[in-house]
């Protein structure tokens, strides 16, 4: 044991005692008093930023039109199909396509994520089932869809689904998992009943799982439909795509994949719109 | 449905909320509760003490229904609510919603109990928070939600698992008295589990401890209403109690409130009288205090 050594202060050291820094605990957040830009517009700008960059690139002849076409290009050739009465039906048949394939893969996904979740014989039956053909690669399953289902819309709403269904399967029943204990136990208490659980307590405690889910899928299902309309279609997006390939024409293989990207923009801002307009009881944080 | 069929409506020992007799439990082999036998009357207010792990959770969850897995005899009325330390409100259902929760299934008429609800919650004095989401409130108003929650249902018992545990000192005195008041008015059997020793002099009628599985001690509390710490009765009670639960009170009475007890491991342990003759030899004190 060491005996405290007792000294007196030393008198030169006073100026340090008192010369704490001091700052304020944060600057977080504190600017947002300031003009703010919207937020839509906020988004637009990356966006716009490489449409220009692009076009500038283009226009620098660093490619050849045959391999890249400019914007400006791209968006002529859209012009051109819409006058020619092409570019909307074919698009509204791929769309179709996607609502119809997505609807049968979160209807078939949440089912599925449903009886797996509540149900521990559900769980040991099929989660073995889904996890394999999950594994499989569907677009591998392409040409045994049209032996199976012909030439028509079957089998391409049929891949669709089938690519959208795990997402949602897999997100909804860990989010089904994932709904605490402590909150089904209180519902209990206060006298829910088993349906009244999944529907006050289990179900709204998956839906975040489910809207990523949700997202998941709506990337998988553009996905799959320009590949099924490239290999076997007479309509769509991708056959659009795929006639030009035969004519070279670059500008509108360019603007389908546009039309692609801009759907995909507008299918993220609804679930984006979905989430706020659903989860709005989370006060999470959601970016500075 | 299903799940409450362990818990069977009381039926004539009229004036009586809780019987339990010989109630067991046990977890992977473990004796958790090994005896317990209680008897509540119908607007009595009883205390549960013990330590942590002693089983008073377990013996909650089985009074409110939620764990069948026991043996033995428990009867509880079929009125009853849990309020638990957490206030377990759900996210997504705003506070009125949350406070109704379960009771639409009675056929009741919707504006009625939207009614009912909005009265339970002035009572917590919340009335103004009806719509807002459950994760804006703070700590103690979600607490009182969830006694709004548990007097909706005008309960014959309520059970409360350390329902202040979590709140801070000024909030829990303020919430103390609103058990009170809401108890004087509403009258119905109260189980509280508590840690704090002078919490349950405060409110109680009666005060169990629970030891090793079962019920060691058990006694009407007759000190007069409104109680005061710093009585002579209070803090003989108090101290009566803490040797109950083990804790030695060497020091001097700590200063209000009350720390909570300490966890098992860094209490001073005492042996009881009688199994000294039982002890080997080469026993060593240090061991027993370490
Ligand atoms: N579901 C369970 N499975 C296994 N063991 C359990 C379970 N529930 C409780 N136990 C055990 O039973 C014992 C008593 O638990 P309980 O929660 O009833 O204690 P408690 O008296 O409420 O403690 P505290 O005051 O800390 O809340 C503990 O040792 C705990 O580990
Ligand atoms: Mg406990």
């Amino acid at each position: 044991m060491s005996l405290l050594k007792l000294a007196p202060p030393d008198l030169d050291d006073d100026v340090a005692v008192s010369s704490i820094v001091l700052t304020p605990p944060t600057t977080r957040g504190r600017r947002q008093r300031r003009f703010r830009v919207p937020r839509l517009v906020r988004r637009i700008v990356g966006p716009l930023a490489v449409i220009i960059l692009w076009q500038v690139v283009c226009s620098a002849g660093v490619f050849t039109s045959y391999e890249v076409a400019s914007p400006l290009a791209v968006f002529d050739a859209g012009r051109q199909l819409a006058e020619q009465g092409v570019l909307l039906p074919n698009l509204l048949i791929s769309l179709r396509r996607v609502a119809e394939g997505l609807g049968l893969g979160i209807a078939i996904g949440v089912v599925l994520a449903v009886l797996s979740g509540l149900f521990r014989i559900g769980e040991d039956l099929l989660d073995p089932v889904v996890q394999a053909a999950r594994a499989v690669p569907i677009l591998g399953l392409v040409p045994l869809a049209i032996i199976w289902f012909g030439v028509g819309e079957m089998p391409k709403i049929f891949l669709i689904a089938l690519g959208s269904t795990f997402a949602i399967y897999i997100n909804t029943f860990a989010g089904i998992r994932g709904v605490d204990t402590k909150l089904v136990e209180a519902g209990e208490t206060f006298g829910l009943d088993r349906w009244g659980l999944v529907r006050k307590i289990i179900l709204p405690g998956a839906l975040p799982n489910f809207l990523i889910g949700l997202r998941l899928a709506l990337v998988g299902s553009w996905l799959i439909v320009i590949v099924a309309e490239e290999i076997n279609a007479q309509s769509g997006l991708g056959y659009l795509i795929m006639q030009a390939q035969t004519t070279d024409r670059t500008d509108i293989m360019m603007m389908g994949l546009a039309i692609y990207a801009i759907l995909g923009l507008l299918a993220d801002a609804m679930v984006r719109l979905l989430e706020r307009r659903l989860l709005t009881w989370r006060r999470g944080f959601s970016g500075a | 449905m299903t799940m409450r069929t362990q818990v069977t409506p009381l039926e004539s020992p009229t004036g009586v909320a809780v019987v339990a007799r010989n109630v067991q439990r046990t977890f992977n082999g473990r004796d958790v509760l090994r005896d317990v036998n209680l008897t509540v009357e119908a607007d009595q207010f009883v205390a549960l003490l013990g330590r942590s792990g002693t089983g008073k959770s377990t013996l909650l969850r089985i009074l409110g229904g939620l764990d069948p897995e026991y043996e033995g005899q428990v009867l509880v009325p079929e009125r009853r609510a849990v309020v638990f330390q957490e206030a377990r409100l759900v996210p997504w259902l705003r506070v009125l919603s949350n406070v109704l929760l379960g009771l639409g299934s009675r056929g009741e008429n919707r504006a009625t109990l939207r009614d009912r609800g909005l009265e339970a919650l002035d009572e917590v004095g919340l009335a103004q928070h009806a719509q807002d989401w459950p994760l804006t409130l703070s700590g103690g108003e979600a607490q009182r939600v969830a006694l709004a929650r548990a007097l909706v249902r005008e309960p014959q018992l309520m059970l409360l698992d350390e329902p202040f545990g979590a709140l801070d000192a000024l909030t829990r005195i303020k919430m103390h008295a609103l058990l009170q008041r809401l108890c004087a008015r509403h009258h119905p059997a109260v189980l509280l589990v508590t840690h704090d020793v002078d919490e349950a002099i405060l409110l109680a009628d009666r005060i169990v401890v629970l030891v090793d599985g079962a019920i060691a001690f058990d006694a009407e509390v007759d000190i007069a209403k409104p109680r005061n710490r710093g009585d002579a009765s209070f803090l003989a009670l108090r101290s009566r109690l803490l040797g109950e639960l083990g804790v030695n009170e060497s020091a001097p009475t700590p200063p209000v409130p009350s720390p909570h007890l300490v966890r098992p491991g860094s209490a001073v342990l005492t042996v009881p009288a009688q199994s000294f003759d039982s002890l080997p030899n080469d026993f060593d004190n240090k061991e027993i205090f370490q």
